[in-house]
């Protein structure tokens, strides 16, 4: 059996002929290897993210999701996610050379109900796929999936220490998967760590970067179960509407997971059971889980001898990372604190200057002094807002990110963990070949067949097993790949957001100064 | 150490306007050192007046000079009746020192780019409470050369012209410690003030003023400072988000890291604006409420010297009202009553046509400010929106 040290990259399929424009990206890895996938060209199917419609034909070069035409139904049947993320993909490929990019595909289809050849798996069933992360990158989905999650409306419900608070969860969706094209329903905190639990437990979802829940917090909650009326109540739970609403937008734009038939029960479901267990999701707790997790997986670490160092890479390149986020939210905090002082300061100033524009006997100097004291009163508002911009826009985001990034370092985790599951299995096959072998030499027949039994049992299971490995790695090199996309987008997107305020508010500043000159030259 | 253009310096000394003007003598503090904590102001002066012996000379004078000239002024009797333009505040590095040590204790945590610019930064700040300090010394002597009478002092002269260290004419440590006991009486005076009845409408007006706007006006400046001092904890906040991004984008994707690149570099542009915002509300806003709060003060005080002066003059009416009685001393008493008279009425007169001019300048000078002080805010705000334009655009088109 062949070990993680024997794995040799496998050959890839024959190239087609490169789309134009892509030409530039390929490297030269498209020569090598058997056209395993090349024969099933003939049938692109292209699906587009979680509409069933097999049947659909597009103009593609082969590639390997085009293959997996087996529509969302396969959901169900098999467990494996994989299937359903290739037909999400799919549609993406158009752009594509065949010159392969993941293989998601290859392990599925061993599993896959789709009329695909599973031939090509057991072929090479120890064989990892050395793909070049250019390769990868070609085959990024298009980003048009079709659902649209808002978390709105945050109600107080009940009263004292067993209150909490109500979210309405409005999805708008062209989807077939929902039951209709709108609909809400009403969800509390505890629903939405719940679903982040079941998730997160999904065999079949492992080695997917499952999007983390906003942490718990006690105290937050507790004035908010007190009342609801001062500014810090409302923040946060302005704070924590607007993370829940990022967290199931991430949850639905994933493929994997907007299949999952937990979280299509979350958006749908009028009456969803309460979730238990959601203690041990409380933000330290979190965060402790993740870290005891992560290290007790990099010990192994060490050990496991990889042909690829593309995931030791990735791990710090994720940690560096992570590193860099903490203190750059350290940053974005004093500056939130600093601007919320600078409020603070010029309201103050505001009055003093009302103050002394009172006292003032110069007619025009009063009245001017008075305006001023008014323009800093606007200028409070705008760096009231600013300061709210900076938090909700930048330190949420970086928040986020940091604690995507812990995610990530989970969904490693589970490839580590995977791999050592598959190393224990071939060590127990080992030890009974052993005993199979001390029991022929000893001659004893009758334990014989329960040895050869259990040998049998520990073959298939070590097969299965790397099977897992390899399917979980990679899926965590395509994870990689659409949160790189991912973050890149995002960060872009709330970085023009950010500015975009910004702007608006000096305009405003603008305004207000402006509007002043004429008083200060008034004055005489 | 620093010498600067004549822009900076028409900027800088804004808070008093008028000044300089008068040709017969032109005062300017042109250079200054600065060793350890003393500062060396080199005084320089061009005059036409024939009471001085060269008709160009400049002086090295320290921040005691300065004070010794003004406490002598405040204690010549003549000048009672003048609003003595107050004596510059000692120069304070204390604030940019400090965070100069907090820098140094930090920098092991940050990266040397951040290092390098918090430096540079606090360096810029350094500058400015020392170029802060030169404006305030000079403003002081200006005040002095444009004041018909102040100027004509003997011992302004010798300020200006002595060429010797002028330590032994100033201060020993009981004469101060006598000038801090009389600043304690007059305190206590200052009930005299308030207490003393008051037989002309002008000077009750200006009593009634001046106590009120001192108090509202030493607010003022300590709510401004505060203002002042939260814009410049943003702008050191912008450097250190613009070194961070810079770290970050190193270890970011390509996709990423251009984003990050242009808004690390927006940062770092915005900082400086945000920093000029700072300076120029702390310079327009703050200097300017600072200034004419210590110009109070001296208003404050010629107005207690009156009040002194009336409260003699009573005195003196019932000692010769004594005296008649008695009998005794007679034209003495007669002479210091009228003494105590002429002294009131000369009083009056000078201050009531210094509080008037006062109170004109004062006027002036918060147009001026104001004025620039919306227009430089108008001006940054515009700056900030083109880079925010800019970078928008910048991130947008990738």
């Amino acid at each position: 059996m062949a070990t993680s040290s024997d794995r040799n990259p496998p050959p890839f399929p024959a190239t087609d002929e490169p789309k134009p424009g892509l030409s530039d990206l390929l490297d030269g890895d498209s020569d090598e290897g058997d056209d395993i996938f090349v024969s099933n060209r003939t049938n692109p199917v292209s699906v587009s993210r979680g509409v069933s419609q097999p049947e659909r034909v597009r103009e593609e070069p082969g590639d390997l999701f085009s293959q997996e035409e087996a529509g969302p139904n396969t959901a169900k049947s098999n467990g494996v996610n994989s299937d359903d993320d290739n037909d999400l993909f799919a549609e993406a490929q158009s752009d594509l050379s065949s010159n392969t990019p993941s293989s998601a595909a290859r392990p599925d289809i061993s599993t896959s109900s789709g009329p695909r050849p599973a031939s090509s798996f057991p072929q090479n069933p120890a064989a990892m796929q050395h793909t070049s992360l250019e390769q990868l990158e070609e085959e990024e989905a298009k980003d048009s999936f079709d659902v649209d999650v808002a978390v709105t409306n945050p109600e107080k419900v009940g009263d004292g220490m067993n209150a909490y608070v109500a979210y309405k969860v409005f999805t708008r969706s062209s989807l077939p998967i929902f039951k209709s094209k709108a609909f809400s329903v009403r969800r509390r905190f505890s629903d939405f760590l719940g679903l982040y639990e079941k998730l997160s437990a999904k065999q079949t979802l492992h080695g997917c970067i499952i999007p983390p829940p906003p942490e718990k917090s006690v105290v937050g909650m507790t004035k908010v179960k007190v009342g609801m009326d001062d500014p810090s109540s409302l923040e946060f739970v302005e704070r924590r509407r607007a993370a829940l609403e990022r967290y199931l937008q991430r949850v639905v734009s994933h493929p994997s997971l907007l299949q999952d038939p937990d979280v299509r029960e979350f958006l749908e479901r009028d009456d969803l059971p309460r979730a238990v267990n959601t203690q041990t999701l409380s933000g330290a707790g979190f965060l402790k889980m993740i870290n005891r997790a992560s290290d007790a997986v990099n010990k192994m670490t060490i050990k496991m001898n990889e042909s690829d160092t593309w995931f030791e890479d990735k791990l710090q390149e994720v940690e560096a990372e992570e590193q860099q986020l903490r203190k750059l939210h350290a940053v974005v905090d004093s500056l939130v604190n600093h601007r919320k002082e600078l409020c603070g300061n010029t309201a103050i100033f505001a009055k003093s200057m009302a103050m002394l524009g009172n006292s003032e006997d110069n007619t025009a100097l009063s009245r001017a002094l008075s305006q001023l004291a008014e323009v800093e009163d606007k200028m409070e508002q705008l760096h009231q807002e600013q300061a709210a911009s900076d938090f909700f826009i930048l330190a949420e985001l970086l928040a986020d990110y940091i604690r995507l990034l812990g995610a990530v370092r989970g969904c490693l985790d589970q490839r580590m963990r995977a791999w050592q599951r598959w190393q224990e299995a071939q060590s127990t096959l080992q030890k009974k070949r052993e005993a199979e072998a001390k029991l022929l030499w000893a001659n004893k027949p009758d334990k014989l067949q329960q040895a050869k039994d259990e040998i049998t049992e520990w073959e298939t299971k070590v097969t299965q097993y790397e099977r897992d490995f390899d399917r979980i790695g990679m899926s965590v090199r395509k994870e990689f790949l659409r949160f790189e996309k991912e973050k890149a987008k995002d960060f872009k997107s709330q970085i023009i957001k950010y500015l975009e305020a910004m702007m608006q508010s000096q305009q405003r500043f603008i305004k207000f100064w402006e509007a002043f000159l004429p008083e200060a030259k008034a004055i005489a | 150490m620093s010498s600067f253009d004549d822009n900076n310096k028409e900027r800088l000394r804004s808070v008093s306007v008028d000044l300089n003007n008068d040709a017969s003598l032109l005062i300017d503090i042109p250079d200054a050192l600065c060793e350890r904590d003393k500062v060396k102001f080199t005084v320089h002066t061009k005059t036409t007046l024939s009471s001085f012996q060269k008709p160009e000379f400049s002086v090295p004078r320290q921040h005691e000079d300065f004070i010794w000239l003004h406490d002598t002024l405040v204690e010549t009797e003549d000048y009672a009746g003048l609003i003595i333009p107050p004596a510059p505040p000692k120069p304070d590095f204390e604030s940019p020192r400090e965070k100069m040590h907090k820098l140094g204790e930090g920098e092991a945590t940050m990266t040397k780019e951040e290092y390098t610019k918090m430096k540079q930064e606090l360096e810029a700040e350094y500058l400015a409470v020392f170029k802060k300090t030169v404006q305030v010394h000079e403003v002081f002597l200006q005040r002095l050369s444009s004041h018909p009478i102040l100027s004509k002092d003997r011992n302004f002269q010798i300020f200006l012209e002595y060429d010797q260290d002028l330590s032994v004419r100033r201060k020993n440590a009981k004469e101060m410690f006598g000038g801090f006991f009389k600043n304690m009486v007059k305190s206590a005076d200052e009930v005299l003030i308030a207490g003393v009845k008051e037989v002309d409408d002008f000077f009750e007006q200006e009593k009634t003023f001046l106590l009120d706007y001192f108090s509202k006006i030493k607010d003022a400046t300590a709510k401004a400072e505060k203002m002042t001092r939260s814009h410049k904890n943003i702008a050191d906040d912008y450097i250190r988000l613009s070194a961070t991004l810079n770290s970050l984008s190193a270890e970011e994707s390509t996709a990423n890291k251009k984003t990050l690149d242009h808004i690390s570099d927006l940062f770092e542009k915005l900082r400086k604006v945000e920093g000029r915002v700072a300076s120029d509300e702390e310079l327009k806003l703050t200097e300017l409420l600072r200034y004419y709060m210590r110009d109070i003060q001296a208003a404050k005080d010629l107005l207690y010297r009156r009040a002194r002066a009336l409260a003699d003059y009573e005195n003196s009416n019932k000692a010769l009202d004594k005296a008649r009685l008695k009998g005794k001393d007679v034209s003495q008493a007669e002479e210091h009553q009228q003494r105590c008279l002429q002294k009131f009425d000369n009083l009056s007169e000078s201050g009531k046509k210094e509080l008037t001019n006062f109170k004109a300048r004062r006027v002036v000078a918060f147009r001026k400010n104001l004025v620039e002080m919306a227009e430089l805010e108008v001006k940054h705000a515009k700056n900030n929106m083109t880079l925010l334009q800019g970078c928008i655009e910048l991130l947008s088109s990738n």
